[in-house]
């Protein structure tokens, strides 16, 4: 954002200092991932720098917490992220099939109650997360889904319809429907119009709100900590524990995979974002 | 058009009007189907379950259950003096009933929620009653202990005696109902709630504040800013977004602690001794400085959404009509701006006062919130009526403030990244 030549020096001036402000603020948002990257090659057992690393020595560096992450004695991380993943998995699907189905109905106009059903649809998204533990682990004791994987599986699809409901409602704004009426013209069942013309137009919509609900999912730790036993417990679960008791530097090499796999999934989300906004003939 | 038009007829020969309507009404049922396995879903395992926290919150029929024939004989008690023998005989029999089923324990503790010494008579009276001759209950239970001769324990079981109660509501505000019926407050070093409360509203509206004063200036850069270059610092932004809360604040952990990268920093530039590192974590600057750095995404998405649609060509005809960039800007963009900043308030404040993962990690006990307090009895003290109660009156303000963003922005305006 080049300055016009004619400026006043004033006004230049407060322009740097707009600049610096804005590149602190990146910064604050960015450099804190950052830390952990290094110090998760840290050779020592502190999770502070140590004077070799500050002096780029190549000994202060190595893969110990990793190995330790993965072959590490008595160690949850394996059973935690096989539970995450599961978990995860099941609840993004189950969000996907109920999120798109129930916003196919609500993009209708001929749909009753439009606002009093959207509210409640995205509720479990506006009420604190702590409320919604409390609530969904009555219900799960009641039903006797406690500390097992359906219940967790459950009350994650709870927690991330609505971000499908979002992102599909939001894709179905600029659907054009007379493709559909053109389909049914030329003698397509709903069910076929809907899965060969109504699906795949949809379909970025469909996968990033699939994305959010398996992060949330994947990410999630308020709920499950009421709900998981013992067998249940999932990476955030362990993350969470560890920091409570004993800081040690495996939990960094947790994060650093956790970071990256984030990326992968940002990347993802903004390529589907972009292919969704060229379909929708948004034109930025 | 008069009424006396003839009336359209399809093909069939039924009037188009009714056809008409009933097609409408076989598309809003077709539409309805569609929304109902999840709207049914959600209402089973959600709606109802916060519906059962109410039950839980406001039921207090434990001891109403225990002592059915009392509460039936006290009925007629006026509550001033000592009840009759009706009374107490009637309690002879509920208590005899809660021996045999080893329940007197639990009523012990129940009632000596509601007056302290309630424990120690009821164990003598267990031990006494077995050798109770029949007749003339009222002298033989005030025999036992002086305290069953007292009126004013008579009135603490009486107070038991309503189904339901906001008891616990009152609990949460720190006040309580005390003898002669009044609601007054707890003693002023006793008020753990209502500190606990004020101190979430502070932090929230804190957060929501420096949140905004630093997404800003971002979000009008990353608006303003050719595509390619704002695509990159987009990324400084949406990866924060989408990565897990517990790594960000591991990653707060890290830089906060005395030996923390920060504390580090700090010592190199001089600003504070090696010895005097400042406690920066488990306070409240750690769970500001966490909360105002995790949150701060969920503020500058949509103040970015509604200045990308903000014309450049605004500025320039303010500042050509003589405008400074300033005035320009302040009459002519920042009102602009006003949706965005409306929608990333109140988003980053509902998700702030909820919060619990953060300050329970990074906040020590003076920077915890109230949904800690809440965690703390569903987990610890298992008072889940208690909790239940806190998180509905949490529930209500949430629903409150939301009540205002849908008034201002609209739910369907909510963007994600």
């Amino acid at each position: 954002m080049a300055l016009p030549k004619y400026t006043e020096p004033h006004y230049r001036i407060w322009h740097y200092i707009y600049l610096t402000i804005c590149g602190a603020v990146f910064f604050f948002l960015i450099a804190p991932l950052f830390v952990i990257f290094p110090l998760s090659f840290n050779a020592e057992e502190f999770l502070s720098f140590s004077d070799g690393m500050k002096s780029l020595d190549p000994d202060a560096f190595s893969l110990r917490w990793y190995k330790d992450m993965i072959y590490g004695t008595k160690n949850p991380w394996g059973l935690a992220a096989k539970n995450s993943f599961i978990i995860a998995i099941f609840a993004t699907i189950g969000s996907v099939i109920l999120g798109t189905v129930a916003a196919l109905g609500l993009s209708s106009r001929h749909m009753p109650y439009k606002g009093l059903i959207m509210a409640v649809l995205i509720s479990p998204m506006i009420v604190p997360l702590i409320i919604s533990g409390v609530a969904i682990f009555f219900f799960m004791a009641k039903a006797g889904l406690a500390a097992t994987h359906t219940g967790i599986v459950l009350a994650h699809i709870i927690l991330g319809t609505p971000f499908v409901v979002i992102t599909v409602t939001a894709t179905l704004s600029g659907f054009d429907h007379s493709v559909t009426r053109a389909a049914a013209s030329l003698g397509s069942d709903p069910v076929n119009t809907f899965m060969k013309i109504t699906l795949p137009l949809i379909l970025p919509g469909v996968i990033s709100g699939g994305l959010f609900a398996f992060v949330t999912s994947f990410d999630e730790v308020v709920v499950v900590l009421f709900l998981a036993g013992l067998e249940n417990t999932t990476i955030p679960i362990q993350m969470w524990t560890g920091l409570r008791e004993q800081l040690s530097p495996t939990i960094l090499a947790v994060a650093t995979c956790l970071i990256i796999l984030s990326t992968l999934i940002l990347v993802t989300a903004e390529l589907l974002r972009r292919r969704s906004e060229r379909l929708r003939g948004i034109n930025r | 058009m008069s009424s006396e038009t003839k009336q359209i007829l399809t093909t069939d020969g039924i009037p188009l009007e009714v056809s008409l309507k009933k097609a409408e009404r076989r598309n809003k049922i077709k539409a309805f189907l569609l929304v109902a396995p999840l709207l049914f879903f959600l209402i089973i395992t959600y709606v109802f379950p916060i519906g059962d926290m109410l039950m839980r919150s406001v039921d207090d029929k434990m001891v109403t259950n225990m002592l059915p024939k009392t509460f039936k004989a006290m009925e007629t008690w006026d509550g001033q003096e000592l009840p009759d023998e009706e009374v107490f005989e009637a309690f002879y029999l509920d208590f005899r009933q809660l021996v045999d089923n080893k329940q007197e324990g639990k009523l012990s503790t129940q009632l000596n929620y509601t007056k302290n010494g309630f424990k120690s008579i009821i164990k003598k009276l267990r031990r006494k009653s077995k050798n109770f001759e029949e007749g003339n209950y009222k002298e033989q239970i005030m025999a036992v202990h002086k305290r069953w001769a007292d009126v004013e324990y008579w009135k603490a079981i009486k107070r038991r005696a309503p189904a339901y109660t906001g008891q616990k509501y009152l609990k949460g505000m720190d006040m309580y109902k005390n003898e002669s019926g009044e609601i007054v407050s707890v003693e002023k070093d006793r008020r753990i709630h209502r500190v606990l409360w004020l101190r979430t509203l502070e932090i929230a509206f804190f957060v929501t504040v420096f949140c905004f004063l630093m997404a800003y200036p971002i979000a009008h850069l990353l608006a303003t800013l050719p595509m390619k270059y704002s695509n990159l610092l987009m990324i400084c932004v949406l990866l924060p977004f989408w990565t897990s809360l517990l790594v960000r604040t591991a990653s707060w952990m890290i830089l906060l602690q005395q030996q923390g990268v920060v504390n580090d920093f700090f010592v190199m530039i001089g600003l504070v001794a090696d010895d005097a590192r400042p406690e920066m974590m488990f306070n409240k600057t750690g769970s500001y400085v966490a909360m105002t750095q995790i949150l701060l995404p969920f503020m500058v998405l949509p103040l970015y959404s509604v200045m990308k649609t903000i014309s450049p060509s605004l500025m320039r005809a303010g500042k050509s009509l003589g405008g400074t960039p300033f005035i320009a800007f302040w009459k002519v963009y920042f009102p602009l701006t006003i949706p965005g900043i409306g929608a990333g308030c109140l988003l980053v404040f509902i998700l702030a006062i909820g919060y619990y993962i953060t300050p329970a990690l990074v906040g020590g006990a003076s920077g915890t919130l109230i949904s800690n307090q809440i965690a703390y009895h569903m987990k610890s003290t298992l008072d889940w009526s208690f909790a239940s109660a806190m998180g509905l009156m949490l529930l209500s303000g949430v629903l409150v403030i939301y009540w205002i963003y849908n008034k201002i922005v609209g739910i369907d305006n909510i963007k994600l990244g």
